[in-house]
């Protein structure tokens, strides 16, 4: 507030002065207009789930769907609260929490330490560039067999996740590396600036907003990366109980896994919503 | 220490500069033999039209890129890398828009390894006397054009340099923030008996601002033709960039200068 203040009265200024004027009726207006339009979004957000969950548990009662093939909400809701109290719900989604988090922090990890490689050395990147294009392109998940074969049940999963998202954690930040403005490196070249200085200084700095997107982006690919993994794999997790459920016909195990996945990938976004929000206010962008 | 044969020698000697740009396709003939010498104090600004190589001289004098034929000498010493005896401003502010105005202006202290205290000290009375103290720690984006270009002037200013080089550093402002802004600046660099090479494009800005105007032609880029300015009707003092205007040498100059950029010939 006291910044706005300051603004208002620097002359010739463009930053926009706040002077406090009485809301006019019509602005009322607008402000209620405004907010109703945001609770009837939020309803009906709300209603289609309703709507959703009333229909899909009707349904295989009303005998026009099989049950035996979709399940129905109650029962999942049961299931839920048995492997709940049992502790079992907890143990699997923790290793799938827990895988997805790994390979999620490696694969950008490593993605940022190849994308700076190929900023750092053109040559490099001139050479690696078709390669790269081409194994992003490639199904990752084709790999799962031939990475159980080598790594294990384990290993593999992990290098699943990291698979699915790195090349394309790669290409994204590249792509923001080579965006930098090059008048900010300039900058900081005229002032003797050595080449890991125009990185830590600009480039990285700069690149902020790219590394969210690409956050963004890989949350979904590692979650992804981990439950393909765990169909081939694994003794425990979401993807094996979907495995395993679908193997014995439970289909209310295989719902209720794939419920809690849903709430996996939302945890997991709105993380990063709210990191994305942090930083971009601190870095005024 | 400045020594009597300091003050006789140019600050700027470039001697002979050719430059040559290759591409897969073509080479380019950049700069032809230019040759220039700008004494201590003195405030060049060298006008062309676009291409014609003006802003390449400046990446040249400020050691980022080197000529393929020719000398050049900052302070008697040839350069061969970025010196921190000369300071750069550019078209736009640059500004790191994640640091705060005291952060951005204390950045060529940080790459240069100044000493932090001093250099903090000196930053902030420069952005107190440009009118930028309450916004010392705002982020660039809560600042009007007129006070970023100004933050970006006590960053070029804070490492203390005796030269400065002047890419177009107000043709991103609009009008009148623009004559405002260089009345402003030309002021400052006058207190600061800084040594000025201005790029521009803009004759009235040459004029009014400069003690010399050298007037480049048409890519390959060589001096046509130079012109001492001098405003005898506004007295002994030289008039302010926004007097100058008025002054009646002004419109003859800008007539010189503007037939001598051949500007028709190019529509």
């Amino acid at each position: 507030m006291a910044s706005e203040t300051v603004t208002a009265e620097i002359s010739h200024s463009e930053a926009s002065p706040s002077v406090m004027v009485p809301r006019s009726p019509a602005y009322q207006a607008y402000l209620r207009a405004l907010k109703r339009r945001a609770y009837a979004i939020q309803a009906w957000q709300v209603g289609l789930l309703v709507a959703f969950l009333i229909v899909w548990e009707i349904a295989p009662r009303a005998g026009w769907v099989n049950p035996m093939l979709t399940s129905y909400p109650s029962a999942v809701a049961r299931t839920f609260m048995a492997m709940l109290e049992d502790g079992s719900l907890l143990m699997h989604t923790w290793v799938t929490f827990s895988e997805t988090v790994i390979g999620f922090v490696g694969g950008m990890a490593l993605g940022i330490a190849c994308a700076v490689a190929l900023w750092w050395s053109p040559f490099v990147h001139r050479v690696l560039d078709p390669f790269i294009v081409v194994v992003n392109a490639m199904p990752k998940i084709a790999l799962v067999p031939i990475f159980y074969i080598w790594l294990g049940d384990v290993a593999s999963i992990y290098a699943m996740a990291i698979a699915v998202s790195l090349f394309v954690t790669i290409i994204m930040l590249y792509t923001g590396f080579s965006a930098v403005d090059p008048d900010k490196i300039k900058l900081v070249r005229l002032f003797g600036a050595s080449r890991w200085q125009v990185l830590s200084k600009i480039v990285l700095p700069s690149s902020v907003p790219t590394m969210i997107s690409t956050l963004k982006v890989n949350v979904g690919l590692a979650l992804v990366g981990v439950v393909v993994g765990e169909f081939q794999a694994a003794k425990a997790g979401l993807g094996y109980l979907i495995t395993y459920g679908s193997q014995i016909f439970q289909m209310n195990l295989v719902m209720t896994a794939i419920v809690v996945l849903a709430a996996i990938s939302s945890v997991l976004f709105i993380c990063i919503q709210a990191l994305e929000a942090i930083v971009l206010r601190r870095s005024g962008r | 220490m400045i020594t009597p044969a300091m003050r006789t020698e140019p600050v700027v000697a470039i001697r002979d500069v050719v430059l040559h740009y290759f591409s897969p396709d073509r080479e380019t003939l950049a700069l032809s033999n230019i040759s220039l010498e700008v004494s201590r104090g003195e405030f060049v600004a060298i006008v062309g039209s676009s291409g014609c190589g003006k802003s390449t001289l400046l990446s040249l004098i400020s050691g980022l890129i080197k000529p393929s034929r020719g000398d050049i000498y900052l302070e008697g010493r040839k350069v061969s890398a970025p010196s921190p005896r000369a300071g750069y401003m550019f078209q736009k502010d640059t500004l790191l828009e994640w640091r705060t105005v005291l952060d951005n202006v204390l950045i060529g202290a940080e790459l240069l390894g100044l000493d932090r205290r001093a250099a903090r000290q000196r930053a902030e009375d420069l952005l107190r006397r440009y009118g930028l103290g309450e916004f010392m720690h705002s982020l660039p984006h809560q600042l009007s054009g007129g006070m970023r270009q100004r933050a970006a002037l006590a960053r070029t200013l804070c490492p203390d340099p005796d030269l400065l080089l002047l890419d177009e550093p107000f043709s991103a402002l609009d009008y009148q923030t623009r004559l405002a802004l260089s009345d402003e600046i030309a002021a400052i660099l006058r207190n600061e008996q800084k040594t000025i090479i201005l790029v521009t494009h803009d004759i009235g800005e040459a004029i009014s601002m400069a003690d010399r105007v050298i007037v480049m032609s048409r890519r390959p880029g060589r001096i046509k033709v130079e012109h001492h300015i001098s405003y005898p009707s506004a007295g002994p003092q030289r008039p302010t960039p926004f007097e100058a205007r008025k002054c009646a040498e002004f419109a003859g100059y800008f007539q010189t200068i503007w037939d001598e950029l051949d500007i028709h010939e190019m529509q």
